[in-house]
Formats: structure tokens, sequence, C-alpha cells
């Protein structure tokens, strides 16, 4: 009984180590010798490796590893090459966009330059990912399915860093690289354009935020409650369902009177998670060259209520007549 | 206990302090202030409100002085201000500004021991006297934000010599002097804007340069507003920088729901549209120009003088000494009213590099043939074929919108003209145009009526 209640995975499958299904003409080898991790085992699969680079991910890697490095080095250089402030302050330091006054030009490396450059390696990095994760799932005859999410959270990346401020004409509009400093940034962004939380796509995102971690959640609870019935055989059960489904479907058409099948409700899942960042995006890029101010928008067309007036009214003192300023 | 189990248990209990390291102790307190579900709501700690109350308490008013007598200025000479009041007040106030502001040191931090009372001798007594005038000019003139408690010199003093919170211009933490490591005026653990990663140094621009300090917009949809995400962090930094030295969230001025919104905004906003005019003015009009008399160990990193901000007064309470009003104990302090002095045309800035020059009322008409304020810049681009000038035109806030974004481009134009008849060719002389080309918030400011010219 207490079996299927552990956090962790009480069972493990400990086999011969297994290299994959034989790779396509042209492929590289897999690196590595396979081992087996009992702790690994507690979270996922015991077998570690071999693992597949190819070109793409060898690329991924390097520019990955360049963008690192110029960000990395321009904090370092930030506190005057100081190991120990560089940890103490690392939250604090960031590579910041240019001023906005550079437009869309190239600036000068310590305005902006390196930032430039780095968003270019990370980016190219995460693209050859992308085309790596795509590659590989084709190279065993899945399905795409993981890189089309993957390439929901790029579309908000590239919206964020390259799409939005090449639409406002000024690469200053962008997100910097640094851990608070990106924080500040979203906060900004979102008092510059009057409240980002009237903006009926941010809405979306937070929407389908909370429902693909719900949905997870309910999914995941379900099945660990059946796998007692064999609901784990999810697969098998799909087009053979057995007492694990039919009670897992009865379970909740007694709760909410609906129930997902055991193959939509990877579909809900899927099309949550990746429309978080898809409306995220469409409002982000909405931001600024749409709408300036959501808050105002949002009066515009009857979101915001009106509240009663608790305070005296005051007017804007700067439109007062005769004030000094 | 097996090792194994008490390292799992070491692990635990660090973890655990780490997660609550960053908790208050309670009990917290809560008040709502506007319409609910708004959260407009105030809190405040009964522990730490005990310990601040009894640390911003006023002192005790000195008994007043006998009626009548002479005026000061019959009996005392030098004496450029507090000529006003009788010679007992006078010698009342000063004893009074003794306890304030050097009660270790007593009269002889500004009155030289063995001379004359009326001498100048020591520099404390010439910035005293300016900071004399500087008190009654917040108590007559800046009534909007002051209100009748009026400030002495303990509002900000409290027995210090130098107020507890002053700044100068913050170059911000060392950098690798080279091509990279550009802070870009951030990013640091500032203490005072809250240790958020927001600009370090939003005094500068806000409380002594008029910086435009409103950056959402102002309509719906997009229109020529082009202020950016990075001027907004600098406006952030100015407003974590007010709710830490007045100990409130955004909630005391703003609705958050919308920050630029008046009508949803409680009336400390509008307090503390007049606080900011205050303190840029006693910042350009008293503190600035006292730098050049203090000695250099009272000097910022880039030989500035202390100035205001709203720590200064306020210390970290919403109404600095929580409203006591101690200016009505000291009558010497309130001053009298002093009429504005007529617009006129300030005098054009100068340097090597840099130049600003001045426009009359809905002119844009160049004082001069060549105005000497730009040889330095026609100099700067004859000696550097490289070099180019950008040049910026603005205007102030009165007036038509159309109309003025004409004439602030007019003036930057004029201003290209008269370079180009300088000899120099209009590809080096760049028109840019600013963020805003409106340089202040209302009315007619001559500083406004402006045009810029840098070499780069």
């Amino acid at each position: 009984m207490a079996e299927y209640q552990n956090i962790f995975t009480r069972t493990q499958v400990h086999a011969p180590a297994y290299a994959g299904v034989p790779l396509p003409r042209g492929n590289w080898g897999r690196e590595g010798t396979p081992g087996v991790s009992y702790w690994l085992g507690k979270i996922g699969d015991a077998q570690l490796g071999p693992i597949y680079l190819g070109w793409t991910g060898i690329a991924a890697l390097i520019c990955g590893f360049i963008a690192i490095e110029i960000m990395g080095l321009n904090m370092l250089a930030s506190v005057n090459w100081d190991p120990i402030q560089f940890i103490r302050q690392l939250p604090w330091l960031a590579l910041e966009p240019p001023p906005p006054a550079y437009g869309l030009h190239f600036p000068p490396l310590n305005e902006g330059g390196w930032w430039l450059m780095a968003g270019f390696f990370l980016t190219t990095a995460i693209i050859l990912w992308w085309v790596r994760m795509y590659r590989r799932a084709r190279a065993l005859g899945m399905g795409t399915h993981v890189a089309w999410a993957f390439a929901a959270a790029i579309w908000l990346y590239l919206v964020l860093g390259f799409i939005r401020p090449v639409l406002m004409g000024s690469f200053g509009e962008a997100v910097p690289f640094g851990i608070f400093p990106h924080l500040d940034w979203t906060a900004a962004f979102s008092i510059r354009y009057g409240n980002l939380f009237y903006n009926p796509f941010h809405m979306l995102s937070i929407a389908f935020l909370y429902g693909a971690t719900l949905l997870f959640a309910m999914h995941g609870a379900t099945i660990l409650a059946v796998s007692r019935f064999g609901g784990e055989r999810e697969i098998e059960q799909i087009v053979d369902r057995g007492t694990a489904a039919e009670r897992g479907a009865l379970f909740w058409r007694w709760t909410m009177g609906f129930n997902a099948s055991m193959e939509s409700i990877h579909r809900w899942a899927w099309w949550f998670a990746v429309l978080c960042p898809l409306t995220g995006g469409i409002g982000i890029l909405l931001t600024g060259t749409v709408v300036d101010n959501w808050y105002l928008w949002a009066l515009k067309h009857g979101v915001a209520p009106a509240y009663p007036h608790v305070f005296p009214v005051i007017a804007d003192p700067a439109l007062l007549q005769g004030v000094a300023k | 206990m097996s090792p194994r189990r008490q390292g799992w248990v070491t692990a635990a209990v660090v973890l655990l302090a780490v997660l609550v390291s960053g908790c208050e102790r309670p009990p917290p307190e809560s008040v709502q202030r506007g319409y609910r579900g708004l959260g407009m709501v105030e809190f405040w700690n009964p522990r730490t409100l005990a310990t601040q109350v009894s640390a911003n308490q006023a002192p005790e008013a000195l008994p007043p002085a006998p009626a009548g007598g002479p005026p000061a200025s019959a009996v005392f000479k030098n004496l450029k201000v507090l000529g006003d009041v009788s010679v007992t007040e006078l010698t009342r106030t000063m004893v009074a500004m003794t306890a304030w502001v050097a009660p270790q040191q007593g009269c002889a931090y500004c009155h030289a021991a063995g001379e004359d009372m009326a001498a100048d001798t020591l520099y404390t007594k010439v910035v005293a006297r300016r900071m004399l005038q500087m008190t009654r000019h917040i108590n007559t003139n800046w009534k909007d934000h002051v209100s009748t408690t009026g400030v002495t010199c303990y509002t900000c003093h409290r027995g210090n010599p130098v107020p507890a919170e002053t700044w100068t211009v913050n170059p911000g933490p060392v950098t690798a002097q080279g091509m990279a490591g550009n802070r870009a005026g951030q990013n640091a653990p500032a203490p005072q804007v809250g240790l958020a990663s927001l600009p370090f140094d939003p005094f500068t621009p806000f409380l002594d340069q008029r910086n435009e300090i409103r950056v959402v917009s102002t309509s719906a949809l997009p229109t020529d507003d082009h202020k950016s995400i990075k001027q907004t962090e600098w406006t952030y930094a100015l407003m974590m920088h007010m709710s830490q030295s007045l100990g409130v969230n955004c909630t005391f001025c703003h609705n958050t729901r919308s920050f630029a919104a008046w009508d949803a905004s409680t009336p400390q906003r509008a307090t503390a549209w007049y606080a900011i005019r205050t303190v840029r003015d006693i910042n350009t009009e008293y503190l600035n120009p006292l730098a050049s008399i203090l000695p250099a160990s009272r000097h910022g990193p880039l030989g500035d003088g202390p100035k205001a901000n709203c720590a200064t007064c306020h210390q970290g309470v919403y109404k600095p000494l929580f409203g006591a009003n101690m200016l009505k104990d000291y009558p010497a302090l309130s001053g009298v009213v002093m009429t504005p002095a007529a617009p006129v045309t300030p005098p054009p800035q100068v340097s090597a590099n840099f130049a600003i020059i001045y426009f009359a009322v809905a002119s844009s008409d160049v004082p001069g043939e060549l105005p000497s304020a730009l040889v330095p810049i026609v100099t700067a681009l004859k000696n550097n074929a490289r070099a180019t000038a950008s040049i910026s035109g603005y205007h102030s806030a009165t007036g038509d919108p159309t109309q003025n974004s004409d004439l602030a481009k007019n003036r930057a134009t004029a201003v290209q003209a008269t370079l180009v008849a300088a000899g120099l060719p209009s590809n080096r002389l760049i028109l840019l145009k600013p963020m805003s080309a409106e340089a202040n918030l209302a009315g007619e400011d001559p500083m406004a009526r402006r045009v810029e010219i840098s070499v780069k």
C-alpha cells in the first residue's frame, strides 16, 4: 500500500545496459559506456548514457559556452576581476543591452556590443540544440512533439530578446542577462506599459501556466493512484482499456462529471504547456508595438472595473496653473 | 543516531534556517486604506515601530524668549539672516541650533574661539547661515510639501554636524577600466534603492537635474512617446528610495493597478510630487553651491558636496519625527515670503566637449553670430576630424505640443546652421532627437528652453 505513496520511485529495473537502436547512416556514434546509478534510479532510469552529441550538439555547446563566457567575463570585469565579489554579487550582476540611443545600430563593445554578441551565440546555441532535438526524435522514429514544445519556449525567448526590440527599433528594449536584473527589467516592463496584468494574452499565459501544472498534477496523481491496477501501462490502456483506465475515468466523472481519456490527457497537458509561452510571446509582442498602456486599454474596453473613490480625488499637480516646478 | 541520519538532520535544520532567514519576526499589523480588494494596505510591525518612535522624538522646546526688545540687526554686526527677530529670540535660536547640530563641539563649531562672533572665519558658519536661509525658504515657499509643520535644523541634523543621510554623485563600484564590465549605472546591491539591482544613483538625474520621472504612457495606443524600459528602471529606483526612506509601500501613494493614474492615487502622492520639487530646489539653489567652500573631506568621490534626498529628513518615517511640530516653537526659522524671480534666459553652460545654449520664450534665434559657448565645440571639432557633435533641442511644457515639438527641432537646426556658418561640415553635426524634447513637467522654465551640444 505504502509502495505507491512514496515520493521516490520504489522499483528499479537493472538490466544489461542498452545502447539504443542502430543509428541511421551519416550519424555520429554515441559517446560513453553506459553505467548504472542507484541514486538516479530513485528519480528516473538507473542507466546513465550513452549520449549522442553529433555536430549540432557540439556546435550548440561551443556557442553556449561562448555566450556564457561573454556574460561571465563581463560580470567579472564589472567587479574589477575580483573572484570573491563575483560570487557575492553574482545575483545582482548583469550584461546590459545597449542604451536606447543606439537603436538597432551596432554599439561599442562595452555599451551593449558584448550583449549583442552574447545574444547571438546564445540564440545560435539554442536553435542548434533545437535542431539536435528534432533530428534525434526523427532518428528514433519518434514524433517531434518535444522539439515543437521547445520551439514554443524559443518563440518567447526570441520575442523578448530580438523580435520585439527590432519592431520597437531599439535593442535597448531587450532583457539584460542577469539574475536580479532581468527580474527588475520585468517589473519595469510592466510599469512602463501601464500594468501587464491587464494584457489579455498575459492573462491567457498565466491561465495556461497554472493550468498546465494543475493538469500535470491531476494526471500524475491519477496514474500513480491506479498503477496498482496496471495504470502505468498508459499506452496499452489507450486502445485496450483495463480496469485502471476505467477506474481513473470513473473517478473523474464522479468528482467533476467529465474525464479526459488515456490519450487525450497527454494532448491537454501538451497544449496547455505549449500555449503558455505561445500566448505569453504574443502578449509581449503586442506591448509597445500595438498597445502602449494596458491599463488604459483595459478601461477603454471594459476589462478593468471602476472602483468607488475612497480618497479625496486629487489632481495632477503638474497640470495646475502657477505651480513651481 | 547514525552519522548519515545526523547529516540529514543537520541539512534539514540549515535549510529551514535559510528559508526563514528573510522573514520578519511577528506580529506585523496591517490596515486597509483604499477600496476593498485593491491591496491598498499599509503594514507595520509594532516591535520595530516602537524602536522607531523612540529614535524619532523631537527634543523638548527651549523656554520661550521674553517678548519685545530691539531687533537683532540693531545689535549684532554682519547679520545677514535672522536680523528680523529680537535679540533674545536670536540668542535662543542659536542655543537651540547648537544642541541640534553641534552638541559636542558647541558654539566654537561655527564661531571661531577667541574671535568676534561676527567673523566668518569658519566655513561652518557660512554654511549655517545658508542653511538658515534654506530653512526659511522651505517653510515659506514649500508649504505644499512641509505644510505648517515645517522643518527645523533638527529635522535633518538630529545632533549631527552633517545629517546622517545625505548623498553625493555615486560613480558606483570599481569596475575594470577596459572594454568590458560596464554596469550601466546599475546592477550592484545598492542600499539606497533597497538592495535592488536598479540604478544606484537615481538622485543625480531626478533630485539634482530635472529629468523626466514619468515613464508610463498616457494613451492606450502607441504615440510618439518612446520612453524606454531602461528609463523606467531609473524612475523605479527613485521610487524604491522614496518608499524605503519613508518606511512605506508603493500603496502609500499609488494604487498599483495604475501607478500613473492620479484619480486612483492617495493624497500623499501630491505631497510627494511637491517633495521632489522641494528637494530639487534646495539641492540646486542651496546645497550644490556650498560645495566650493566645504573642505575636501566633506566632498563625494567626484568632488561634489553632500545633498538632500528623501531620507535626509524622513529617516525611515512617513513624516519626519512622526509629524512633531517643532517649528511653532522657533518663529525665527519660519521666515518671510519671497517672490520668485521673473523668468530670464540663463547664461550658456560650456565645457570642452559639451555646451548648453538657452533660448528666449518661443524663440529659436541663436543669440549672436557665433555664441561664445560654441567656440570650444568648434575648436574640438576642428582639432579632431573624426569627432562628431550631436545636437538636441528641447522646449518647455507651456504651449501647444505640436508647435513645441517644431520649436525644439528649429532650435537644434538653428544651432546646426550656426556651426555650419562657422565652417564645419553638416554631416558631422548630427541632429539627435531626445527621448522627450519636453524638458520640464509644466509651465515655463528657462532651463527647459535649450539646445544641448555634445562632441563625441
